[in-house]
C-alpha cells in the first residue's frame, strides 16, 4: 500500500467517523433538546405537547401541597415568575433543597389542562442559588437583580402565618 | 502566623516556577549543560515551597483559624477532623492551591526519575511544566489567595456543604486531580519533542507510563465521584452528563485514544504528529474542565465552588496555554517527520479506528456541552442538553469501539487479515451471543444488545489471553508455565479491556432498575421487585453537627431476611440543610437501595429501588485501573533499563 493510500484512508475513516458524529448530533439535538421555559412564556413560547422542556421559577410561598397518588406520594405546587404562574404536579421525593419561596427548574411535560406534570424537580445544591436561566428570564420579567436576591425562605413563610403546618422548620421540609 | 507562612512559601514556589520556566528552555536552546541541569532543583524547590503551603492550609483549617476566610467560609468548630483536613481541598481556593500541588509534583516526578532522559529534553520538559505551574500560581496568589485575612473574625465558620461530608467525597478530588493534572506530562513531553524537533520510538517509551498513571487515577477518579452520586445524592442516578461530569469524561475519553496511539509511537514510530497533538488536547480539555466549571461559566448541580469573578483571568491563562501550544505544533510539526507504512488492516490500522472513535465520541460529548453556552451567546435560546441528547449520539458511536476492542489485539503489526482473527474469536462470539438472546427474554433491546457486547468484551479480552497460552492446544502443565512467562502488559491489555465490559454489562443492568415511591407506616410491609420491604419503625439519632431521622427497613424474600437498611435524613444544625443517606445492601449482582424522605402524618416517604448488577459498574472501572497499573509496573521494568534503549536509537540514526 502507497502512502498516498493509506492517507486516503485515513482521511476517508476520519470523515465517516466525525460525519456520523454531525448526523447524530443533530439528529439528537432535534429531538431531545429541553427549552426553558418561565411561566409568563408558556403561552407563546411552549413546545409541542408530547415534548418535554423545562419549566422554571419561584415556588409560590403556601402553595405546596401534599396528596396521594394511590398509594404514592404526590405534590402539587405553582411556581410563577411573578408575572404569571403555573400549577406543577410531581410524584415522588422532593430534592432536599426545594423550598417554597425558592428557585426550582422542574423537567416535564404541560398537560391540556394547562398544569404542568413534572417528571424530575432540579433544586440546586445551594440554599442561595438562583439558576442563572431563570435569574435572566427573571430580570426579563421586571425582577431586579440589584434588589438583591429574593427573601430567604423562612422570611417568605413566615409571612403567611397558615402556612406553618406545612413546613416546620426550613430544616425540615423537602425529601 | 501559619497563614502568613503559607502565603510565603506560595510565593516562593512562584519564584522557583520563575526560575524553572525560563532557565532550562533558554539553557537547551543554548546548549548551556549548567542551566539544562539546573532544571531538575528548581522543580524541586517549587515542589518544597508548594508543599508547604498546602501544609499550613491544612494546618489553618485543623485549627479552625477563623481569621482566614477561606476557613470562616467553609469550616466550623462542630466538623469533624476528617472533614477539617479534606476541607482544605473542598474549597475554590483550596483546591486550586491543591491543583498547583499536584502540577508541582509532576514537575518533581520528572525531576527525580526523569534522570536517563536525554539532558535537552528532560530540561525543556521541566521548564514546560514550570511555565505551565506559572500561571496557575499567579492566579492562586492574586485571585484565589487561600490565606487571605479577614477582620474581625467571626466566632465560628460558615460550615461546609453537609453533601461534601463523607468519606468518598473526602478521596474523590485528589484522585481525580492527579488524573486530570497529571495528563500535564505528556503535554510537556508533546511540547519539549516539538521544540526539539525531533520524536522517536524512545520519546513514545517515555510518555506512556506517565500517561498510563496519570489515566489510572482519571479512571478511578471518575469512578469515585460516580459512585459518591449514586449513594450520596440519594436520587439513585450514577451519571448525570452534567457538565462538570462531562468535563472529567472528555480528557478522559482523548486520553484513552493517546494511550492507545502512544503504542503506535513507541512500536512502530508512526502517527507521532497526532499523539503529539492528542497529548495537547488531552490537557487542554483537563485544563479548561477543571476551570470553565470553577469558574462559573459552564453552570452544573455539582459546581460546588465557584467565582464567575475570576473567569476573566483564568479564559486568558487558558488561551495562553492552549493557544500557546497549539502555535507551536503548527510551526514544528511539519519538521517531525514521516512515519512508518502500513496497512488498513491491522494493529496500526485498528488502533487508528480506536483513536478515530473516541474523538468522534468526544466531540460528540464537547457539543453537548457546550451547547447550551452558545445557544444562549448566539442565538438567546435557553436549552437544556440532557442524558437522552447524550444516550443517542454516544451509544452509536460505542458501539463499534466495543465490537472492534476484542479483534483488534488479534491482529499483528503492519499487515494482518480479518478472517484468521475472527475465526479465533467464534466461540467468544458464540457465549455473547447466547447472552444477549438470553438478556433479551428480560430485558428490552438496547440493554440487551449492550449485555451481548460486554460478554464479547469481557470474554474476547480473555480469548487474547488463551490465545497465547494455547490452552487446550497443547498440554495443560504446558500453558500453565506460558501463562507464568506472559508479560504484565498483557494483563494490562486484558483486564483494561475487559474491566470496560464489567462496567457495560452494570450500565445494562442498571438501565433495568425498578424504583418505587410509596408511604409506607411503621409496621406495615411493602413489596417492590420481589422482595418485601417491612418497616420496623422510626428513630431518632444525633451526630457531631447534625440530627438525624433513621428509618428501619427489613427487607426479606419469601419469609427469608435479606437485610437490615437504615436511611437516614439529617438536619445539619449550621447550614439550615438536610440531606439524605442512602443505605444500600448489595450482593454484587443487585443493590437494594432505600432512601427516606419526609414523613407525613405517621407515615413516611420512602424511595426503594432494587438496582440489577449495579456494584460492576464501579467495579469494571476498578479492573480497567488495575490493568493500567499492570502495564504500568511492567513498564517500570523495562525504562528502568532505557540506556540499551537509548544505544539502539543511536544505532538506528545514521
Amino acid at each position: 500500500m502507497t502512502r498516498k493510500n493509506r492517507r486516503l484512508i485515513l482521511v476517508l475513516g476520519c470523515v465517516i467517523g466525525l460525519g456520523s458524529a454531525t448526523v447524530l448530533v443533530f439528529q439528537a439535538f432535534r429531538s431531545t433538546g429541553e427549552l426553558f421555559i418561565v411561566p409568563s412564556k408558556i403561552a407563546t413560547n411552549a413546545p409541542k405537547a408530547d415534548r418535554n422542556f423545562r419549566l422554571g421559577g419561584m415556588v409560590e410561598a403556601g402553595s405546596l401541597q401534599r396528596f396521594q397518588d394511590a398509594n404514592r406520594p404526590a405534590v402539587r405546587f405553582r411556581v410563577s415568575d411573578g408575572v404569571a404562574s403555573v400549577s406543577v404536579e410531581y410524584v415522588g421525593i422532593l430534592p432536599d433543597l426545594f423550598r417554597e419561596g425558592q428557585g426550582v427548574v422542574t423537567l416535564g411535560k404541560l398537560r391540556p389542562d394547562g398544569s404542568f406534570a413534572a417528571q424530575e424537580v432540579l433544586a440546586k445544591h445551594d440554599e442561595n442559588y438562583m439558576p442563572p436561566d431563570m435569574a435572566d428570564e427573571l430580570k426579563k420579567t421586571g425582577w431586579k437583580p440589584e434588589q438583591g436576591s429574593p427573601p430567604a425562605a423562612a422570611l417568605w413563610n413566615a409571612a403567611k402565618a397558615n402556612t406553618s403546618s406545612l413546613q416546620t422548620s426550613p430544616g425540615k421540609i423537602g425529601g | 502566623m501559619i497563614p502568613e507562612l503559607g502565603h510565603f512559601a506560595l510565593a516562593l514556589a512562584i519564584a522557583f516556577a520563575v526560575a524553572q520556566a525560563i532557565l532550562p528552555l533558554w539553557g537547551a536552546h543554548r546548549g548551556d549543560v549548567r542551566l539544562m541541569q539546573a532544571a531538575p532543583a528548581l522543580a524541586l524547590g517549587q515542589l518544597i515551597g508548594l508543599t508547604a503551603s498546602f501544609a499550613c492550609l491544612v494546618w489553618v483549617s485543623v485549627t479552625d483559624d477563623f481569621s482566614v476566610q477561606n476557613i470562616a467560609e467553609n469550616s466550623h468548630t462542630l466538623k469533624p477532623l476528617l472533614y477539617k483536613i479534606t476541607g482544605a481541598w473542598g474549597s475554590h481556593e483550596g483546591s486550586i492551591l491543591f491543583w498547583c500541588l499536584i502540577l508541582s509534583i509532576c514537575g518533581g516526578a520528572v525531576a527525580l526519575f526523569g534522570g536517563p532522559l536525554p539532558a535537552s529534553l528532560r530540561a525543556r520538559v521541566i521548564g514546560v511544566l514550570g511555565f505551565t505551574a506559572l500561571g496557575f500560581e499567579l492566579f492562586t496568589l492574586i485571585e484565589s489567595n487561600p490565606f487571605t485575612r479577614l477582620w474581625p473574625p467571626p466566632l465560628d465558620g460558615r460550615d461546609m456543604n453537609p453533601l461534601l461530608q463523607d468519606p468518598g467525597l473526602a478521596s474523590h478530588p485528589p484522585i481525580l486531580y492527579l488524573g486530570y493534572v497529571g495528563f500535564a506530562i505528556p503535554f510537556a513531553f508533546a511540547v519539549a519533542a516539538l521544540l526539539e524537533g525531533r520524536i522517536d520510538a524512545a520519546w513514545g517509551r517515555w510518555v506512556r507510563p506517565w500517561t498510563l498513571a496519570a489515566w489510572c487515577c482519571l479512571t478511578a477518579g471518575i469512578a469515585l465521584g460516580s459512585w459518591w452520586s449514586y449513594y450520596v445524592l440519594g436520587w439513585g442516578g450514577y451519571w448525570f452528563w452534567d457538565p462538570v461530569e462531562n468535563a472529567s469524561l472528555l480528557p478522559w475519553l482523548t486520553g484513552t485514544a493517546l494511550l492507545h496511539s502512544a503504542i503506535v509511537v513507541e512500536k512502530r514510530e508512526a502517527l507521532k504528529t497526532w499523539t503529539v497533538l492528542l497529548a495537547i488536547g488531552t490537557f487542554a480539555l483537563s485544563l479548561s474542565g477543571t476551570f470553565l466549571v470553577r469558574s462559573g461559566i459552564l453552570n452544573s448541580v455539582h459546581s460546588f465552588a465557584n467565582d464567575p469573578a475570576r473567569g476573566v483571568f483564568i479564559l486568558g491563562l487558558l488561551a495562553l496555554i492552549i493557544g500557546g501550544s497549539l502555535l507551536i505544533f503548527a510551526i514544528r510539526a511539519p519538521t517531525l517527520g514521516n512515519s512508518g507504512l502500513f496497512s488498513a488492516i491491522s494493529r496500526e490500522g485498528a488502533l487508528v479506528l480506536n483513536n478515530i472513535l473516541l474523538c468522534s465520541i468526544a466531540a460528540v460529548v464537547l457539543t453537548g456541552t457546550l451547547y447550551p453556552l452558545f445557544a444562549d451567546l448566539l442565538l438567546d435560546m435557553k436549552i437544556s442538553v440532557g442524558p437522552p441528547f447524550f444516550q443517542a449520539t454516544v451509544l452509536p458511536l460505542a458501539a463499534p469501539v466495543f465490537g472492534a476492542m476484542a479483534v483488534a489485539p488479534m491482529l499483528s503489526w503492519k499487515r494482518a487479515s480479518l478472517g484468521p482473527a475472527l475465526v479465533r474469536l467464534w466461540w467468544v462470539a458464540l457465549v455473547a451471543l447466547a447472552v444477549g438472546m438470553f438478556a433479551s427474554l428480560g430485558m428490552k433491546a438496547v440493554p440487551a444488545l449492550a449485555m451481548g457486547a460486554a460478554a464479547w468484551m469481557i470474554l474476547g479480552a480473555l480469548a487474547e489471553i488463551v490465545e497465547r497460552i494455547r490452552l487446550f492446544r497443547v498440554p495443560l502443565g504446558n500453558s500453565v508455565a506460558r501463562l507464568f512467562a506472559l508479560k504484565l502488559s498483557t494483563f494490562g491489555t486484558t483486564l483494561g479491556h475487559a474491566g470496560l465490559g464489567v462496567t457495560v454489562a452494570g450500565l445494562a443492568g442498571m438501565s433495568m432498575t425498578v424504583e418505587q415511591v410509596l408511604l409506607v407506616r411503621p409496621g406495615e410491609t411493602v413489596q417492590v421487585a420481589g422482595y418485601d420491604w417491612h418497616l420496623a419503625g422510626m428513630s431518632d439519632a444525633k451526630g457531631s453537627n447534625y440530627n438525624a431521622r433513621v428509618a428501619t427497613i427489613e427487607v426479606s424474600q419469601d419469609g427469608v431476611p435479606i437485610a437490615t437498611l437504615s436511611p437516614e435524613r439529617r438536619a445539619f444544625t449550621t447550614q439550615t440543610m438536610t440531606t439524605t443517606e442512602a443505605k444500600i445492601s448489595t450482593n454484587f449482582v443487585r443493590d437494594l437501595y432505600a432512601v427516606l424522605g419526609e414523613e407525613r402524618d405517621g407515615a413516611a416517604v420512602l424511595r426503594l429501588h432494587m438496582n440489577p448488577l449495579a456494584p460492576w459498574i464501579w467495579l469494571g472501572a476498578l479492573v480497567m485501573a488495575l490493568g493500567g497499573l499492570c502495564s504500568l509496573a511492567d513498564r517500570r521494568l523495562r525504562v528502568a533499563a532505557p540506556k540499551r534503549a537509548a544505544s539502539a536509537e543511536a544505532l538506528s540514526r545514521p
